[in-house]
């Protein structure tokens, strides 16, 4: 019974902490209209379905055969027309995914959203 | 179907005996180095990609080799954790595995899963998330196949924690956090997760972080039991200071991912405690390089013996690896560290030089009671193995401690990404050439095991009929398995 008692109160620990870390700090600071949540939602889903992650990275996760995109939308040497033209017909290294229109749109969506919450890594070092 | 148990007072006896489930155990260790072989050709080819970008970009471009390389790196550490803990299962506690069968289920279930896994990878089926890149429907079969793993454990061991070794505190825990860190990362299947990327990332983080985490513990846990085994000295898995390393290992668990989060945007007191707890570290740091002094005698003892090598080899990427692992966990150097090949070379010493060393040091440490003579005949083609491997592994971190310097300064100068990416073309060349090394090591040790394995073994005493309910508390005597 005291080994049971000592892994619950363990496992409601644990659950505490993971709530904490996951709500204090994480709120969202920005809010969208529906359709474009909606939008990014599935750019989102369209970001993970094709794997973009193997060579990009947001937030440190992912690859590095391809250039983090957490601030890519804002990125002077890129932005949005460059990063369109690399989703419509891929680059020397990155594949063409054969994206229709509704697809790039909702990559790009989720892309500016990304970069909307990087403000603290976009202020100068 | 069972074949043991033998007579538990007579050392002799114990020395040869043969349980049935070792066949499960020697099949997981089968799985496990064929998983390692197509993880490192899988590497290999994706080394070239940098290289060459048309490099089979049609049909096997690096979305597709990437998560083949990554799946098949993890299992292979996992299964051999698994299949090192099912041979010691029933010789730690006297008695066969609670669910023999249940061993062979889970063998199938996991060789299932994992070609289910493969196949999604090169038929373009993604979950596209760092680690668990299959799709997530394919993730309750990985749960499932742990399901007669943990009943085997529990069952078997019955641990009841008082006066035991820290291994079973350490394959506790890493059971246990597997089970609770694997179902945390798909909260992102939750709205109130996926729809907030700071949250999401945050998931990421914490719950692969963790899972990391509760591999180690399976594998270091596994490498206490050997050590004990091998020194043939009890004291080493019960002592005070053993304990307090486990604590150490068990906070770092919880909190050291934090230092991966300094660049997201969450909670800043998760970034103070990751630094705090990573430089705990130190003190581990500390009592390896002593203990590494003081067991130079020792090792030059035992330098014919294959495991005890492996062992040495693992400290010495310890002692490299955590002294990178403080550096990179300072905030104002992961600033630029982070997102470049440095995180890599660190994941890379990990994971070839540390825990794939103490895992060869685990199936040669089996084998050894297995086939003796075999193993002897193959020493040399496992030893130069051993060494090519880690010499390479030596040449592979350092390029890519280059590449990330690289990156950093292109950065820093505020070139585009072709520029940088040019720029690492000398430090590309050399991390695929000496993963191609890397690869031939390991293979030259896949091999030189497998000639062991496959080896029907000739038993020299006639294997008794099962006991059941034959238990007998505590440890093997020293002197049974102390290689003497």
């Amino acid at each position: 019974m005291l080994k049971v008692s000592i892994a619950l109160s363990l496992v409601a620990l644990y659950a505490l902490y993971s709530f904490v870390v996951y709500t204090d700090g994480t709120e969202s600071r920005v809010s969208f209209p529906a359709a474009e949540q909606a939008l990014i939602s599935e750019g989102k889903q369209i970001y993970q379905d094709k794997n973009c992650q193997a060579c990009h990275q947001i937030y440190g996760l992912g690859g590095f055969l391809g250039p983090d995109l957490t601030t890519g939308y804002s990125d002077k040497h890129r932005g949005e027309p460059f990063l369109r033209a690399m989703m419509t017909s891929g680059g020397s290294r990155m594949p063409n995914f054969r994206l229709n229109n509704r697809q790039v749109d909702a990559l790009i969506a989720y892309l500016k959203y990304v970069d909307s919450t990087a403000t603290p890594i976009k202020q100068p070092r | 179907m069972l074949t043991q148990q033998l007579h538990p007072s007579s050392s002799h006896a114990r020395k040869l005996s043969i349980f049935s489930s070792d066949k499960a155990a020697f099949s997981f260790i089968g799985l496990s180095m064929s998983y390692l072989a197509l993880g490192l050709l899988f590497g290999v080819l994706g080394g070239f990609q940098y290289l060459l970008p048309d490099f089979l970009r049609t049909h096997l471009a690096f979305e597709k080799i990437r998560p083949l390389h990554v799946y098949l790196a993890i299992a292979w550490i996992f299964t051999m954790a698994q299949g090192g803990i099912y041979y010691f299962l029933p010789r730690i506690s006297r008695r066969p595995l609670v669910w023999a069968q249940g061993a062979w289920i889970h063998f199938f279930l996991q060789l299932l899963t994992s070609a289910g896994i493969i196949v999604a990878f090169f038929l373009g089926y993604f979950g596209g998330r760092e680690y668990l890149e299959f799709p997530p429907v394919l993730g309750i079969f990985i749960a499932l196949s742990w399901v007669p793993f943990v009943v085997n454990f529990f069952g078997t061991l019955k641990p009841d924690y008082v006066n035991a070794p820290v291994y079973y505190f350490s394959w506790t825990i890493g059971i246990v956090f597997f089970f609770v860190t694997f179902s945390e990362s798909y909260l992102w299947l939750f709205d109130h997760f996926n729809n907030n990327q700071i949250r999401d990332t945050t998931v990421q983080w914490k719950a692969l972080g963790t899972m990391v985490g509760s591999w180690n513990m399976l594998v270091y846990g596994t490498s206490i039991y050997m050590m004990e085994k091998i020194r043939g000295d009890q004291k080493i898995s019960r002592s005070p200071i053993v304990f307090f390393f486990f604590f150490v290992g068990f906070t770092n668990l919880l909190f050291n991912w934090g230092h991966h989060t300094y660049i997201v945007p969450a909670a800043p007191w998760v970034k103070t405690v990751a630094y705090v707890i990573s430089m705990t570290e130190l003190l581990i740091f500390g009592q390896i390089v002593y203990k590494f002094r003081k067991t130079l005698s020792e090792a030059q003892k035992n330098y014919h013996s294959i495991t005890y090598r492996l062992l040495s080899f693992a400290d010495l990427w310890i002692f490299l690896n955590l002294g990178a692992a403080i550096a990179i966990s300072v905030p104002a150097l992961n600033y630029y560290t982070h997102g470049t090949h440095i995180t890599v070379a660190h994941a890379m010493g990990t994971t070839i030089g540390i825990n794939t060393m103490l895992l060869f040091a685990a199936v040669f440490y089996i084998l050894q009671k297995y086939q003796p003579a075999v193993l002897e005949k193959n020493r040399k083609l496992v030893g130069r193995g051993i060494v090519i491997a880690n010499i390479s592994l030596v040449i592979f971190w350092f390029a890519l401690i280059g590449s990330g310097l690289v990156k950093i300064s292109g950065q820093l100068e505020n070139q585009a990404f072709a520029q940088i990416m040019e720029a690492s073309k000398p430090f590309f060349r050399m991390f695929t050439a000496s993963g191609v090394l890397i690869m031939v090591g390991l293979v030259m040790m896949i091999v030189g095991a497998f000639i062991v394995l496959l080896r029907p073994a000739r038993p020299k005493i006639r294997v008794q009929p099962a006991v059941r309910g034959v238990s007998i508390r505590g440890e093997v005597p020293a002197k049974e398995m102390s290689g003497q």
